[in-house]
């Protein structure tokens, strides 16, 4: 009984039909038009392009894990408060405890894998939106931060870390930096420039890759694989396309969910523990915003705010589009709080592509 | 006449006062179609729920294959072989026909922790079930929300038979569908049939039930009214003891035929 009249799809709007197809064009159109309107600014030397490509790995650190959260169906608005709160306990256990780093990281992780792990118990056990839950716990955590910061050091910002972090194993995996010889080599050959006076004259500008950069490449490998290749990837799609139908097949929606929300708190206190070590202190007013941010960067990739559906490669792109363009606006010398203003458009353009997109999938007129 | 693979002796369900299932005895053999039909509220989801495990009866026994049994869990019937098709809660739109086909059973490859599902081979035998059901899919890749009503039901079917279920519970198959699309469904009712597994075929359309059922049940407020081979009712009969007589008779002679 195949239908005659279905036939006629075309190839090109097969390919169109995907969830990173706004994300890749975005892209594109990103990249061609700050190269014509900063290209000799320096955005596009070592210097310039290493600056971004930092800024872009911290969006796609958390936009991975409220990706894989949004597609399983739910939302964590908590992510900016944990980034804080994970923070300041890390600098408050090696700091003013004088606990070794490695611990306090491990501590911090620990602390967040149960602050997730409450969330997606909440969120199930009560039956509440996650929308609502995680915006509790927005306040919660943002409250608690700031009250823990100054309870023990009597201000918001808590300096000294990178003295205490001094050749520490752990500390080094999120604040260290890797593929140094290469980096040396690359400005021996004269492919990247070196400084010419100070005392790291000699030095590349460009020290090599750091590990907040190799964080967000594994994790959205990760992301990657766990969704399109493994079983647990299709049980992701399944609870959010339709937790009643998946539980009637047997998937276990409540433990996917609340997984989800355990990983998107683990990408949070990723994202938090490398800002501590790259700045070497933690602030109580660190990560706002960040939830909002996180979320613009997933439905840029073309991931549905009702789940089910998206990509982990898409909001990655996602995430560099944001970098980009913050970074770019900055090259080109605009007035920086018109990102703002892109940023608000984008969205906008992002979620009515994806609705059209929906359309096509699901065949609705 | 073989023995039936499931049994149901006097139902009974009570959710407090109200008594949804006041005794109803049921049972389906290997290769039949029997037939459930009821008015609305005659207590027909009550009882394929209580089969299908998620409802516990509040009375009566419950026999698989000659032994008694008690499903506390919707997955405990499933894993006996007893499979539900629900009318809308088949199929996830969004998703692939083999991500849906596999969904909850998917087929792994390699070794932890690469292990992978293998969609190879997942797509090769969603296929090849779907095309021994009499649809070619364009793609194992197309998403469910492609497809007809009647095209998800197939699908769902074409799962629920490939994982071996021994009776398949079909809620209201046809209810949405328009005529072409039932013909198909019912077709893919009579595929099954001959393969040995039963299928209770829930429904208040008297002639989709005549047309692939072996045996009719009537359930009317709670309590089965007897059960007729193929052959021994017209239409009208059944139509009668669904509507409960007399005044459906002088509605359909105000309508002028059969409803």
């Amino acid at each position: 009984m195949t239908d005659e009249r279905l036939r006629e799809v075309s190839r090109l709007r097969r390919a169109m039909i995907r969830p990173e197809l706004g994300a890749i064009a975005g892209t594109i159109l990103v990249f061609v038009f700050f190269l014509m309107i900063a290209g000799d600014s320096g955005m596009f030397g070592p210097k310039g392009i290493q600056n971004w490509t930092v800024v872009s790995a911290q969006f796609a650190i958390i936009a991975v894990g409220a990706c894989l959260l949004m597609i399983a169906g739910e939302f964590d608005l908590s992510v900016g408060s944990m980034i804080g709160f994970a923070g300041v306990v890390i600098a408050i256990l090696s700091v003013q405890w004088g606990w070794p780093v490695w611990a306090s990281i491990i501590v911090a992780f620990a602390i967040c894998l149960a602050l997730g792990f409450v969330n997606g118990v909440l969120v199930i056990k009560t039956g509440l939106p996650s929308f609502i839950v995680t915006l509790a716990f927005l306040y919660i955590l943002r409250g608690l931060t700031i009250w823990l910061s100054i309870l023990t050091t009597r201000q918001t910002i808590i300096g000294g870390v990178k003295d205490v972090a001094e050749g520490d194993p752990l500390a080094w995996a999120f604040g260290g930096v890797i593929l140094k010889p290469v980096f040396q080599w690359l400005a021996d050959i004269g492919l990247i420039d070196t400084f010419t006076r100070g005392t790291r004259a000699g030095q590349p500008v460009v020290e090599g890759v750091p590990m907040l950069v190799v964080w967000a490449l594994a994790l959205i490998v990760f992301g990657h694989f766990l969704l399109t290749k493994t079983k647990f990837g299709n049980w992701i799609f399944a609870a959010g396309g339709d937790k009643q139908a998946a539980r009637y097949v047997g998937v276990p929606v409540d433990r996917v969910k609340i997984l989800m929300f355990m990983f998107t708190a683990f990408c949070a206190c990723v994202f938090a523990t490398c800002q501590v070590m790259e700045f070497g202190s933690a602030a109580a007013d660190r990560g706002l915003l960040k939830e909002f941010e996180a979320i613009i960067c997933v439905v840029i990739g073309g991931a549905l705010l009702t789940g089910g559906y998206g990509s982990v490669i898409g909001a990655a792109l996602g995430a560099l589009i944001f970098g980009v363009v913050q970074q770019g606006l900055f090259f080109s010398g605009a007035e920086s709080s018109l990102f703002r203003v892109f940023l608000g458009t984008i969205l906008i353009l992002a979620v009515i592509l994806n609705t059209y997109i929906r359309r096509m999938i699901t065949g609705e007129r | 006449m073989s023995t039936p693979i499931v049994e149901m002796k006097s139902i009974e369900k009570h959710f407090g006062p109200v008594i949804a299932l006041a005794g109803v005895s049921f049972d389906i053999r290997p290769g039949e179609c029997h037939c459930l039909l009821g008015d609305n509220g005659a207590g027909k989801s009550t009882f394929i729920k209580t089969m299908a495990g998620v409802h516990k009866p509040t009375k009566g026994e419950i026999l698989f294959e000659g032994t008694p049994m008690s499903f506390d869990s919707p997955r405990d019937s499933m894993e006996a072989g007893i499979a539900t098709v629900y009318q809308d809660l088949a199929m996830i739109p969004l998703m692939s026909v083999t991500r849906n086909f596999w969904m909850g059973r998917e087929p792994e490859k390699g070794f932890a922790p690469f292990k992978r599902v293998d969609f190879d081979h997942a797509n090769q035998v969603t296929m090849d079930e779907m095309k021994k059901m009499g649809i070619n899919l364009r793609s194992p890749d197309q998403a469910v929300g492609t497809l007809s009503g009647g095209e998800r039901q197939t699908v769902a079917i074409a799962r629920a038979v490939y994982f071996g279920a021994k009776v398949l519970i079909l809620d209201e198959p046809t209810s949405a569908l328009g005529v072409r699309q039932t013909a198909n469904v019912l077709s893919t009712i009579d595929k099954v049939r001959k393969k040995g597994i039963g299928v209770v075929f829930i429904t208040h359309n008297v002639r989709h039930a005549l047309a692939v059922g072996d045996r009719f049940t009537v359930l009317n407020r709670g309590k089965t009214l007897g059960t007729a081979g193929r052959g021994e009712i017209t239409p009208e009969q059944l139509q009668d003891l669904m509507a409960g007589g007399q005044e459906m008779a002088q509605l359909e002679g105000s309508l002028g035929g059969t409803v």
